[in-house]
């Protein structure tokens, strides 16, 4: 395509994002704001691609757009008919909002065009690029997150646990929908396994192309929300015991890694050269299920059916024993 | 040759998705609606994935194509049909 209508795109692309956020944010009603959401997070995808970046692509339609989506979506069928803007988007508070939210994107635009501005300094890109070899992987994303700065990878995955206890806090979880008809039910049969496989492709991808465990995860997760809005039994979380651990099994994994490279004489998450690819392999799939766990525990929505059932016979159980 | 083609296919699919935008913005109830829709969405696209796979000129490519032709088709035909039941049955009631 010739280069003055790729620039026709671009700027097309810019005003829409602009315009669906804008939509998104001013409309008042809810359902509709969540829809323009959704589909500003679609044109988000298509904007990181066209800027060269498929990775953030990935993640930004399969979470940004379809699993946020979905939560919204699902959180607006347990609020009955509200109008949005009742209490936070009118009044000085709303006034307050506006000037905070302009003045940051003042100091952003700010930065960028010194950024921008500075182009003696060495970029990182480049000096990602010349260390890539030893990383164990060639996509140069999974080697940030899982090599150079493995440390913010193992915090991030704290957060999501920390979420999961503020979803199991928030309460039981959702009633589950009513079995689907037949039509819907022979999409979800043909989806699932074919979700869990490209969630398995994009893990394994994820070393040499764009993909990794955040995208794959959300692949799962995306599958298990299938069988949820399908009525499925199966479609629940496994036994109480099993999703606790599945749960924190990315982290497990990492300080794992973590602790056997600190035995072995190197510094915390230091992989051998000879094993990096490996290694990364293992904490990407543990990474991959819990992810995929979390976001299928937020979409559920609190604790499921025997979650606590589990822990309070556990704890009788014991003080019987104590008796 | 084979690039005119693809490219005249590519036309042909926006032409379909365009009809489907009208018609989804100018067409007064849901089922006409989702008629319109859906329209674009198999044959405009189905053109589409085929114009580029044309120009674009390798196997592999064209059978992903045709993997997101089905895919899409798929989901826009269960969710129209879903659409449609959910109207229908508030309608009677």
């Amino acid at each position: 395509m010739h280069a003055p209508l790729l620039q026709l795109l671009d700027v097309l692309l810019a005003v829409l994002a602009l315009a669906l956020g804008w939509a998104a944010v001013s409309s008042r009603d809810l359902k509709r704001s969540v829809v323009f959401f959704i589909a500003f997070g679609l044109l988000l995808a298509i904007v990181w691609a066209r800027l060269g970046a498929p990775d953030l692509a990935l993640a930004e339609a399969a979470i940004g757009a379809g699993l946020s989506g979905a939560l919204l979506l699902s959180a607006l069928r347990d609020e009955p008919e509200t109008e949005a803007g009742s209490d936070l988007m009118q009044g000085p508070l709303a006034t307050l909002i506006s000037v905070l939210c302009l003045a940051l994107t003042a100091v952003f635009a700010w930065v960028l065009w010194q950024t921008l501005g500075s182009a003696d300094s060495a970029r990182m890109a480049d000096r990602i690029l010349e260390e890539l070899p030893g990383t164990g992987v060639s996509n140069p994303v999974t080697a940030v997150l899982l090599n150079f700065r493995a440390y913010d990878t193992l915090l991030e995955l704290a957060v999501l646990l920390a979420a999961v206890l503020g979803i199991t806090a928030l309460g039981p979880a959702r009633p589950s929908f009513r079995a689907a008809g037949a039509l819907f039910d022979g999409l979800v049969r043909w989806l699932v396994p074919l979700l869990i496989l490209t969630a398995g492709y994009l893990l394994w991808a994820g070393a040499h192309a764009p993909g990794g465990a955040f995208q794959a995860g959300a692949m799962l997760a995306a599958a298990a929300v299938m069988l949820r809005l399908g009525g499925r039994a199966g479609g629940g979380p496994p036994q109480p015991r099993v999703m606790r651990s599945v749960l924190a099994s990315g982290i497990a994994a990492f300080l794992l890694v973590g602790i056997i490279t600190m035995v072995s004489g190197k510094a915390f998450l230091e992989y051998p050269q000879a094993w990096s690819g490996t290694l990364i392999l293992f904490i990407e799939t543990a990474a991959m299920i819990a992810i995929a766990a979390t976001l299928a525990l937020a979409y559920i929505g609190g604790r499921p059916a025997d979650w606590e059932s589990e822990v309070v016979t556990s704890a009788v159980t014991k003080t019987r024993e104590r008796r | 040759m084979i690039d005119i083609l693809g490219f005249a296919l590519i036309m042909v699919g926006i032409g379909f998705f365009a009809a489907g935008s009208i018609g989804l913005l100018r067409l007064p109830d849901l089922y006409s609606r989702l008629h319109a829709l859906t329209k674009a969405d198999n044959l405009g696209l189905g053109m589409l994935c085929a114009g580029l796979a044309l120009i674009d000129g390798s196997a592999a490519n064209a059978a992903k194509l045709f993997l997101v032709w089905l895919l899409v088709m798929a989901a826009s035909a269960t969710a129209a049909h879903m659409m449609a039941q959910h109207t229908l049955r508030q309608d009677i009631e």
